[in-house]
């Protein structure tokens, strides 16, 4: 059901573990929900020069994890907002449709970790107030045919 | 792939056994008459569906007349509530079961609650166990049915079926067992437990896929559902799947005669298991009752780690089990079963449930107990919430 791709990234993920004194962390998911995605960054000069993870979850969603922190590592922290959950997808070569929501997770935890980081900077503008809200399992889209 | 692949979810499916194999394949090709024809080929196949109707009665202890053969373990657990339900709808229209029950039996409850019967989903304890004294309070004037399982499919937690079997038919009120995951690992006498109705699967004792039988005793008011011909007695219609049946036959035949000596061994693979994992793994929580439980099934939740990708990680390895979690469920929540023994939803979505067969041995176990606490310890490692205990907060 999954991609080899997938698989890929599931059984040798790139970047797991922690960034000491990161420039920016995100968290999103529950545990109730069965998966949380942890972000770490290293930012420097408007650029993300290193990310790492952790993630408890599914195969879907460590691939997404681990394929997402490839993306974004040397991109500007605008390159690395314009990500969406179809492109982390996309990289890995398709999500079976109950298992897009981790993509979700994976743009998510992207966005709220950035967040963080232009917090901590004093970057916040008006109307970024939000990037990444934490959501309840209900909220997330779990599967394709649910609209 | 040629790496040899340790089986280890006897409790979704079991290979066909070869001497089974052999009994069936005649009928695949040299006889392949209409059971319901009048020449020799046809009478053939008829008296091959009557001699394995024998077997099946003499495994459970019942009449050949009382076993109905079906489409498979489903089919008959779908009849046997909702054909009861329909039947006896004018003595009453209420139904007791538990919240553990397989989906067969479960969703054709939630199907019959939408067309007016009232049903009581018994809760477990944190075993898993129905006690004999709730199922007895939950009775009403207008119970008709009782269906509890023999023995669960996730967790394997066997249930006092001869004690819940005595209160039903002390109150006359029909009791029906789907006893899919218990047949051929537990000794089962319809009359001593005064079972009713009873539903088996021959594909999960070294029998065949799509076949069953629906075990109803002589006497119960039961509806039919699949009309058409006058096959099995009028009661289910449709040319019989004579091989599988056959099958089934010989399959319950090997499955009751080797009964002692498989569940000893089973017991052996199970208890070592269970004790190893525990002795080897630290935050690990056993689920289903520690002996009241089948003899191959063992379940365990690991904390931090979520099922799928421990079940995708022993694929790897060569290694065949199956999890309750949400991942694997195709739906948002995991297991109905591990919510129901009060798991809370991030351990349920951690648990992982190995059933052993007659081809495992010790040194499947071995192997077993080689990868999985790595891959534990590896998945925990990636796991945000691990990070947090390790660190103690």
């Amino acid at each position: 059901m999954y991609s080899e791709k997938v698989m890929d990234h599931f059984s040798n993920p790139r970047n797991v573990g922690e960034i000491v004194n990161p420039d920016g962390v995100g968290e999103i998911g529950n545990a109730k929900c069965g998966d949380i995605m942890k972000m770490y960054l290293k930012i420097e000069n408007n650029i993300i020069v290193d990310a790492k993870f952790k993630t408890f979850g599914c195969g879907a969603a460590i691939a997404t994890s681990s394929m997402s922190t490839e993306l974004i590592i040397g991109k500007t922290v605008d390159e690395a907002l314009s990500i969406t959950n179809k492109s982390v997808a996309e990289a890995l070569d398709g999500l079976p449709p109950a298992k897009m929501h981790c993509s979700n997770l994976a743009e998510e935890a992207i966005r709220s970790a950035i967040e963080d980081y232009k917090r901590k900077n004093g970057l916040l503008e008006d109307g970024d107030g939000c990037i990444a809200c934490g959501r309840r399992c209900d909220d997330i889209h779990h599967h394709e045919d649910e609209d | 792939m040629d790496k040899k692949i340790i089986y280890m979810d006897h409790s979704a499916t079991t290979p066909v056994d070869s001497q089974v194999l052999d009994e069936m394949l005649p009928y695949f090709t040299k006889n392949y008459g209409n059971p319901s024809s009048i020449y020799s080929i046809g009478r053939e196949s008829k008296k091959a569906i009557e001699d394995a109707r024998e077997r099946v009665a003499k495994a459970v202890f019942a009449q050949p007349r009382e076993i109905f053969f079906t489409g498979s373990g489903t089919e008959a657990d779908n009849w046997a509530v909702k054909g009861v339900a329909y039947s006896n709808k004018n003595k009453g229209n209420h139904i007791i079961t538990t919240t553990i029950e397989h989906h067969a039996v479960m969703h054709a409850c939630q199907y019959l609650e939408s067309d007016g019967f009232e049903v009581t989903y018994l809760p477990v304890d944190e075993n898993g166990l129905v006690s004999p004294e709730q199922v007895l309070e939950a009775i009403k004037p207008n119970t008709i049915l009782i269906s509890i399982m023999f023995a669960n499919n996730e967790i394997g937690t066997i249930q006092p079926i001869g004690e819940i079997g005595k209160i039903a038919r002390d109150k006359g009120i029909y009791f029906h067992t789907d006893a899919v995951q218990a047949i051929g690992n537990i000794p089962i006498n319809v009359s001593e437990l005064n079972v009713d109705l009873l539903s088996i699967s021959a594909h999960k004792f070294y029998g065949p896929k799509g076949i069953g039988a629906l075990y109803i005793r002589k006497g119960v008011k039961i509806t039919s559902f699949i009309h058409g011909g006058a096959q099995e007695r009028g009661r289910r219609a449709s040319t019989e799947n004579v091989a599988g049946i056959v099958g089934l036959g010989k399959a319950i035949e090997i499955a009751t005669l080797n009964i002692d000596d498989y569940n000893k061994k089973l017991i052996e693979l199970r208890d070592r298991t269970i004790f190893e994992i525990m002795k080897k793994i630290p935050f690990v929580r056993l689920n289903g009752h520690q002996h009241k439980r089948l003899p191959g099934n063992v379940n365990f939740s690991f904390e931090f780690i979520e099922g799928e990708s421990l079940l995708l990680m022993l694929d790897m390895k060569g290694i065949a089990a199956s999890s309750g979690s949400a991942c694997t469920s195709g739906s948002l929540d995991p297991s109905h079963v591990l919510l129901s023994i009060g798991l809370p939803h991030e351990i349920a979505h951690g648990s992982l449930r190995l059933s052993f067969g007659k081809d495992n041995t010790h040194e499947d176990i071995d192997q077993l107990m080689k990868e999985l606490p790595v891959i534990v310890e590896r998945l925990r490692e990636m796991s945000p919430l691990y990070e947090k205990v390790k660190r103690g907060n």
